[in-house]
């Protein structure tokens, strides 16, 4: 708690600055913790990842612990992660027998990347051609496929080495724990002799040993997730046969992934499916956030659309209309996202020699990393998937495959049900209560749950004015307010930089948000904490409407750590007037920076109260929900 | 993706008369010595699509189309032929092999299509906007006509033909109204409502269709069974399409919806509007939903689809094989500038060239033909084995296989078919010449049509 009473200090509405720092280290060196390395795990052989890991000793902040957990299907961007210091100890005491077989299992995979790309192929004709009767038609042409997957020339020692761990998972259960070291060991002697060959450069090395360092640590965390302490259980679930998805979840960048790092984005950007070329003039204090050439990426991921093999129907259209912004919201977003990952377990089959639950959660994984190429998740995105890994993972063995596709499928609906729909219900009512006859009540952007409380206190036929305000360039606004207009509520419509003037009228102040962190900082769309703070000074209550599945703990003091950057193209011109061209021509130039923010986060000082499923909370008792609601419904 | 690929390899086409026979069906053309189909089965190769339906009218044509497949593209693509009766059109087609297409979606390309417009970015708009049909637009290429307006009166029948008004929405991502060349030279009509609905249209003139759509399977089979006297594709079907789709039959948006209904076991109705009704206002709402929302505000009583147009880029090239003057341009284009299309630019062991013999740029020689003294050949293209003498002049011409070409033969601008014999100082200007044909010697022609005729 006493860290952030000095975050409370700092933030004091007349010195503090929303957002924008200008000592900006001090705020690098917060969002820039050791990614790959954990401190408190005994040190790994990776030279190389030691000296790219800059000197965070500086930070300010005394909330600041390393991220104990976190692999590269983490979507939690946990920054600052509020862990108890047990619970981080039991990791480093845990990691030890682990590490071994899975760095073994993922190194010996990874140099194999090319060899699913030439499998897809073989699997297409077999799926289509069952579809079709093809009784009368006449087949004059037939692929072929040599049995054998077609493999590079380095690639022979790899495959002598798949086939071992393959082998030995089948005898998993007979071996004891001393012939499983004895197997690793002459595994790790073959990969280092393979890798003595020098057939890939030091990048190739390098993947090699982010892999091997990440991997520990998953498995810790998986194991201290697991209580019940079996050590065997929780390497066998981690470990090994992941090695088909496994390249292309390895494929994602990192969602925490430093874009101002030249070496990572390069890497990054070999394995990306969708085609990202970088925006060349950044704002400075942003250089860590991803930004692409808009309008470059929409074409190429659509022409490549037959060519992502493994990726579902579903979630590709979920991509793509995330990439083209054909579906926005938290709420939206994550409810499309499900929707295909139902479709897709819908359609899933275990391959054989695999099990499902490994199998699936590597599938989701891939799925996840291509859903981030398209556009970063939101944070409910990721406690969302956090939730469905849970539930694969939690699958009892004994449960048939089609048993676990509906669970999976039922649990899915029950998390879309329970933790959106009703929790939204939930929040009208509460909200409801606070809205009185004669009340305006001004609104930014368009959230979801604040129409439906608008709609629902309307429809109990209470009196108040509505005053939505809105920003450019997405206008979200507009289409709130064409609903509510419809719906016979008497509205004013204002665009940001007039609301300081309409906020002297205002008697409350109902705002969504994309997360409540756990320091009671509201991150929501750029330009809440503005109202917020204009709402603030004229003591107007700010009502947070969210629901819990949004919460997060993650402990954020600005808006620049995390955060998204829209395309710069959106505020440089004005859509449908062409004669605003002021800015033709000079958005290559080099003086000139283009700055779209998509969120902003907003302090808690400014935040009246949260209302959430749980009720009307203030901000200072986020965490007690995070700690709840974590442990009642996302790890049970 | 669960897309199924129907190639629509027709069957005798009226405007390419004298080039195509029983024996030579249009998609065998050679564009630069390949058939034409293979650009259509090449392209949709380079797009990992290797599960086909070919559908050919005749029995003949099918199993020439057929032999032909299984021996350029063995190992490489699985390919059903499906041989269809002759003239039942490009809807009629796909009728016939109605009962084999299974899949969610149905891309429909024309055998003559030559492009580099990818096929996986039509399916992906139709995807994204969950469309019932999606059309493929490209600019008319300007470049053929222009060039060479030397080229005879026949052609010039043909230009308006080739033109079709195609209405857009501002935001150019949905077809409001398409009609193709026939249709043109009556009124054209535009309904009220459509136009209400969408607020602004933008009528374009200088897009073609490139007869590459994406449908959607239920939509498609159905209005194929209700609609008997649809002959094709893009006459009758997608213009009924874009019409209706304001007042979208209940059928039509029925079937997908009781499919996704039957699809969520969880009996919570309330809460699937409210999903629904989440995402629908996440998104940026079409003019349809704008639409279908008017009477009363959320309920959606009207039922609408969707069509959308994918507007290929106007760098890529996309030209249909389906008149004379378009096989001229293809052929030369093939050759030259677009080069690209052809992956495997394989000319033969060097053929046999005379003395002071000379081939210009953009010419393309098959295997094993054989050329005379003090030739002369300039963007053409010349099959394979092919015999030329001395003195020869072509110039913008197609010459295809087994063509014996007698000394001082002067050919320009024209098309001779496979077998064809001209024998010494025939000069042709912009003429067509059938397959198996005997000019005599000294003859001149002038803009004509030659060929053999049927016994």
């Amino acid at each position: 708690m006493d860290p952030r009473r000095t975050a409370r200090t700092v933030s004091d509405p007349k010195v503090r600055q929303v957002g924008f720092f200008t000592p900006a280290p001090p705020e690098r060196s917060i969002s820039d913790p050791p990614r790959f390395q954990d401190p408190i795990q005994p040190p790994s052989p990776s030279p190389t990842q030691v000296n790219d890991h800059s000197p965070s000793g500086n930070s300010l902040s005394p909330v600041m612990i390393p991220p104990a957990h976190h692999h590269s299907d983490n979507f939690l961007r946990t920054a600052l992660q509020v862990t108890s210091p047990t619970k981080a100890f039991s990791y480093s005491a845990k990691t030890v027998t682990i590490p071994p077989e899975n760095e073994d299992v993922a190194s010996s995979f990874s140099p194999g990347r090319k060899v699913v790309s030439a499998k897809s192929p073989s699997s297409f004709p077999g799926v289509k051609a069952s579809s079709v009767p093809a009784s009368e038609l006449t087949t004059v042409s037939v692929v072929n496929l040599p049995p054998g997957i077609s493999e590079k020339a380095g690639g022979a020692s790899v495959e002598v080495q798949n086939d071992r761990p393959v082998s030995a998972k089948t005898l998993k259960e007979k071996t004891s724990k001393a012939e499983r070291r004895a197997l690793q060991e002459a595994q790790r002697a073959a990969k280092a002799a393979a890798k003595a060959e020098g057939t890939k450069a030091s990048s190739a090395a390098s993947k090699v040993v982010t892999s091997a360092n990440t991997k520990p640590s998953k498995a810790a965390k998986s194991s201290s997730q697991k209580n019940d302490g079996s050590q065997v259980a929780a390497s066998e679930k981690k470990g090994g046969d992941r090695a088909p998805e496994k390249d292309r979840k390895k494929d994602a960048p990192h969602p925490r992934m430093q874009y101002d790092d030249k070496s990572r984005v390069e890497k990054a950007k070999k394995r990306a499916v969708v085609k990202q070329t970088e925006a060349r003039n950044r704002v400075e204090l942003f250089r860590h956030l991803p930004q692409y050439e808009h309008g470059t990426q929409l074409p190429d991921l659509e022409t490549k659309f037959f060519e992502l093999d493994p990726m579902h129907p579903a979630v590709y259209k979920v991509g793509l209309q995330y990439l083209s912004g054909d579906i926005r919201g938290g709420n939206a977003r994550c409810i499309a996202m499900f929707q295909a990952f139902k479709e897709a377990i819908k359609d899933y089959s275990t391959p054989p020699e695999k099990t499902l639950i490994r199998d699936l959660t590597a599938r989701i994984s891939s799925y996840v990393s291509f859903l981030i190429e398209c556009r970063p998740l939101s944070i409910s995105m990721g406690n969302a998937i956090k939730f469905l890994k849970n539930r694969i993972a939690k699958l009892p063995l004994a449960l048939s495959e089609s048993e676990a596709k509906s669970t999976l499928m039922l649990d899915i609906d029950r998390f879309i049900n329970e933790k959106i729909i009703l929790s939204e219900k939930v929040i009208v009512k509460h909200a409801v209560t606070k809205i009185q006859d004669g009340d305006v009540l001004l609104t930014y952007g368009a959230s979801s749950v604040v129409e439906m409380i608008l709609l629902h206190a309307h429809e109990l036929g209470k009196h108040f004015h509505v005053v939505v305000v809105d920003s450019r360039p997405k206008l979200e606004g507009q289409l709130l307010l064409r609903r509510l207009v419809r719906k016979g509520l008497s509205c004013t419509y204002t665009h940001v930089n007039a609301v300081s003037c309409i906020m002297q009228d205002v008697t409350r102040v109902f705002l969504g948000a994309s997360s409540v962190l756990s320091n009671g900082t509201v991150y929501s769309r750029v330009g809440t904490a503005c109202v917020a703070m204009v709402a603030h000074a004229f003591r107007v209550p700010v009502l947070v409407c969210c629901e819990a599945y949004k919460f997060h703990e993650r402990v954020q003091l600005d808006s620049i750590c995390f955060n998204e950057l829209g395309n710069p193209d959106a505020i440089s011109k004005v859509q449908g007037r062409e004669e605003i061209n002021y800015l033709d021509g000079l958005v290559n130039q080099e003086n000139l920076q283009l700055l779209n923010l998509i969120y902003d986060a907003t302090p808690s000082d400014y935040v009246s109260m949260i209302i959430t499923d749980y009720g009307m909370i203030p901000p200072t008792s986020v965490p007690v929900i995070v700690r709840e609601y974590r442990r009642d419904h996302l790890w049970s | 993706m669960d897309f199924q690929v129907v190639v629509l390899a027709g069957g005798n086409s009226k405007s390419l008369t004298p080039l195509v026979s029983k024996v030579s069906p249009p998609t065998c053309l050679p564009v630069a010595n390949h058939p034409v189909l293979y650009y259509v089965l090449h392209q949709l190769e380079e797009s990992n699509l290797k599960n086909l339906i070919v559908v050919v009218e005749g029995e003949d044509a099918g199993l020439l189309v057929g032999a032909w497949i299984s021996g350029t593209f063995v190992d490489r693509l699985h390919v059903e032929i499906a041989a269809v009766p002759e003239d039942i059109g490009t809807a009629g087609a796909l009728r016939a092999i109605s009962h084999y297409l299974t899949a969610k979606d149905i891309l429909a390309v024309s055998g003559d299509l030559v492009s580099d417009v990818s096929p996986g970015a039509v399916a992906a708009t139709h995807r994204r906007h969950d469309a019932v049909v999606t059309a493929t637009l490209c600019s008319v290429p300007i470049s053929g006509s222009s060039e060479l307006g030397s080229s005879g009166g026949k052609d010039k029948t043909k230009k308006p033909g080739r033109y079709n008004i195609i209405g857009l929405d501002p935001r150019k991502q949905f077809l409001v109204h398409i009609a193709t060349g026939a249709e043109i030279e009556k009124d054209t009509r535009l309904q009220k409502h459509l136009l209400h609905a969408v607020g602004q249209m933008e009528i374009r003139s200088d897009m073609m269709d490139a007869h590459m759509y994406a449908f959607k399977r239920s939509v498609l089979q159905e209005v194929l069974d209700r609609k008997d006297t649809f002959q094709s594709l893009k006459q009758d079907v997608v213009p009924y399409l874009v019409q209706s789709q304001l007042k979208s039959q209940a059928v039509l948006s029925g079937i997908p919806q009781a499919e996704e209904d039957g699809n969520k076991k969880v009996s919570f109705p309330n809460n699937q509007v409210m999903v629904s009704q989440i995402l629908a206002n996440a998104s940026t709402p079409s003019f349809h939903e704008l639409y279908s929302m008017d009477p009363d505000g959320f309920a959606q009583t009207r039922k609408t689809h969707k069509c959308c147009a994918y507007i290929a880029s106007s760098s890529s090239y996309c030209v249909r094989l389906n008149s004379i003057q378009a096989f001229m341009d293809i052929n030369r284009d093939v050759t030259g500038e677009a080069d690209h299309l052809l992956s495997d630019n394989v000319i033969g062991p060097s053929p046999k060239l005379g003395t002071k013999t000379t081939v210009g740029p953009h010419c393309m020689l098959g295997e094993g033909s054989e050329m005379g003294d003090k030739c002369q050949v300039k963007r053409s293209v010349i099959g394979r084995h092919c015999r030329i003498g001395s003195h020869v002049k072509v110039v913008n011409s197609v010459v295809m296989n087994h063509v014996t070409i007698g000394d001082g033969c002067i050919i320009q601008g024209s098309v001779i078919c496979s077998n064809v014999q001209l024998q010494e100082r025939v000069v042709l200007k912009d003429c067509q010449v059938g397959a198996g044909f005997v000019v005599t010697a000294g003859s001149e022609y002038k803009g004509e049509s030659l060929a053999r005729k049927e016994k």
